[in-house]
């Protein structure tokens, strides 16, 4: 089984495709163990100027971390994607960064 | 419920023009919204910061921020002088009213079920697991 990202416990990668061949085969199961850190702040609104909140979410590269790897809940993975989207269009955090 | 729509307004300033320059710019464009009948809630100068990528060839740019209040026409007309402008590099307009009103309601909703409940002690009781797996690094 081979996986971009071998060395970072995902949780997820080819299990579901293995799963559905031979059920049980797949080592990792789903580990959603992390909960969403605004969820637990109780944080309603993400604000796009705030950018240092932002780029904890946008590693060096600039693309915006996957829910399995920041462990976010839908809505506010939505809400951060937003708001890293218009930050991005302000040149308050990058497109691509090489 | 009155038309009140809220417009946050981004935009960036050639880094070139002195902070005096910045000021007027923002004060004009500030009338032309207040001439087209909204007004100005906020007003910021974010000031200058190195843009993520160039624009214009210029690496930096003086931010202004502006909160109007109005209908969506102020706006329009707004986007158009800044268009026009050639001392603004770019500029946003973010429609927020709505989502703030949902984000007061969820915190009145929530306000309301905690004083409905005096469970102060439980409230973070669950918290302490996650803090240390938050920290994953990834290197993209």
């Amino acid at each position: 089984m081979s996986s971009n990202y071998e060395d970072r416990d995902s949780g997820f990668g080819l299990e579901r495709e293995y799963e559905r061949a031979m059920p049980g085969r797949g080592q990792r199961r789903m580990q959603r163990r992390k909960i969403c850190r605004f969820c637990m702040d109780k944080v309603d609104l993400i604000d796009f100027k705030d950018v240092r909140l932002l780029q904890s979410y946008v590693p060096e590269r600039g693309k915006i971390l996957p829910r399995r790897i920041s462990g976010m809940c839908a809505s506010h993975q939505r809400m951060l994607a937003e708001a890293i989207k218009r930050a991005r269009n302000i040149a308050l955090l990058p497109y691509a960064a090489d | 419920m009155a038309d009140k729509r809220i417009y946050e307004v981004v935009f960036i300033v050639n880094p070139d023009a002195d902070d005096n320059e910045v000021m007027r710019l923002s004060e004009a464009v500030q009338k032309i919204a207040t001439s087209q009948g909204g007004s100005i809630t906020k007003t910021e100068v974010m000031g200058r910061r190195q843009l993520a990528y160039e624009i214009n060839q210029k690496r930096d740019g003086t931010y202004v921020l502006l909160e109007v209040e109005g209908s969506g026409a102020e706006i329009a007309e707004l986007e158009r002088r800044m268009r026009v402008n050639d001392q603004i590099l770019r500029y946003m307009t973010i429609r927020v009213d709505e989502d703030r009103r949902r984000a007061d309601k969820l915190k009145s909703r929530r306000a309301r079920k905690a004083a409905k409940q005096p469970s102060a002690t439980k409230a973070r009781g669950n918290s302490s697991e996650s803090e240390a797996d938050l920290e994953e690094g990834y290197a993209a």
